[in-house]
């Protein structure tokens, strides 16, 4: 719903990385985007390409790195992917388990081509 | 080709204005709690019936948004606390930025609550943090039980889970123990009240829970040097 304000913020925040190298062009902007984080990721797609539609001949092409819901054991160790909602460890039975990914909205990286 | 590596935040510039807003919040000890549901959940008689209850002395300030209108601050303002409509012309949630523009002006030592109604929508406010202490969702029994587990963004993220409007347990097939086991599985620790906004019914906890965390955040202001 809100994809196309992120899919902005995105592509401000990349061109402000290429804005800090004279020259430079945006190829590719890298995010992470989680399962629980609100953001549909072909939405999100989708957004990104509307933006940049018909403003050069290559606009930059958008790489999402998809994180799924992930809790750790505090008992074991071991790290699941949750599945149905359900937080037990899959490895000891523990109830112990906390969120280690699932939330990102984040900016990982920005591909340029400079001079 | 040089790739750089930048891991931030997509929404820094948010973050970066909410944690300015979060700041200010502590300093004046003030409670900020961030008002989050599906249009029609009961947000806004929510906070009349609160405001209702609380003395004219009471320092409490609410900020409402909608996408049109200024119904709700309508509303809400009969009660004589201060109250200010964003409108944000489209945009289907509340960012750090609108709550900043509306709080100007505003002498924040002089508070003790401030409630920010969020819009209408169990999606995207759950990306925008606003500087709050707790999002406080409410659910009501005209919905499906199933919300939480269609929206756990936003339930995994509450501070407080309301369900509203249980003076209607009797004339819906919503079941309450089905809703908090769907709660609980998106947010385990989940607190969750029972209450209608209509009866008052359940308002007892909720004066309480607020002043609970009232007197939390005097007692953690920082002294006056």
């Amino acid at each position: 719903m809100h994809e196309m304000g992120i899919a902005t913020s995105i592509l401000d925040a990349a061109l402000k990385e290429a804005e800090r190298r004279p020259g430079a062009r945006v190829c590719k902007v890298g995010v992470r985007i989680g399962e629980w984080s609100g953001v549909d990721p072909e939405s999100l797609r989708f957004c990104f390409d509307s933006l940049l539609a018909g403003t050069e001949p290559e606009p930059p092409s958008l790489d999402i790195d998809f994180r799924p819901r992930q809790n750790r054991c505090g008992a074991c160790g071991t790290v699941f992917a949750l599945k149905d909602f359900e937080i037990q460890c899959p490895g000891c039975g523990a109830l112990t388990t906390l969120p280690v990914s699932g939330d990102e909205l984040e900016l990982a990286y920005v591909e340029l081509e400079e001079p | 080709m040089t790739k750089v590596d930048v891991q931030q935040k997509v929404l820094s510039e948010n973050e970066r204005v909410a944690s300015a807003l979060r700041d200010a919040i502590r300093e004046h000890g003030i409670y900020c709690a961030n008002f989050i549901s599906s249009p029609g959940a009961g947000k806004t008689l929510l906070l009349e019936r609160t405001l209702a209850l609380f003395p004219p002395s009471t320092h409490v300030a609410v900020l409402t948004g909608d996408i049109q209108t200024d119904n709700d601050a309508q509303r809400l303002a009969r009660y004589g606390f201060p109250v200010r409509q964003i409108t944000t012309g489209g945009s289907c949630h509340l960012d750090a930025r609108m709550v900043q523009r509306a709080l100007e002006g505003w002498n924040l030592a002089a508070l003790h609550y401030l409630f920010i109604e969020n819009v209408g929508n169990l999606v995207c406010p759950a990306s925008y943090d606003l500087g709050e202490h707790d999002k406080i969702v409410i659910l009501s029994t005209t919905e499906g039980e199933d919300k939480p587990l269609k929206y756990p963004a936003t339930f995994s993220r509450a501070g407080l889970v309301i369900l509203n409007k249980i003076d209607l347990l009797p004339y819906v097939s919503f079941d309450v123990n089905v809703a908090k086991e769907n709660i609980r599985k998106v947010h385990p620790g989940a607190e969750i009240l029972e209450l209608s906004a209509t009866t008052g019914a359940g308002f007892h906890q909720w004066e309480r829970w607020l002043e609970q965390k009232r007197a939390a955040c005097a007692k953690a202001m920082p002294a006056l040097v």
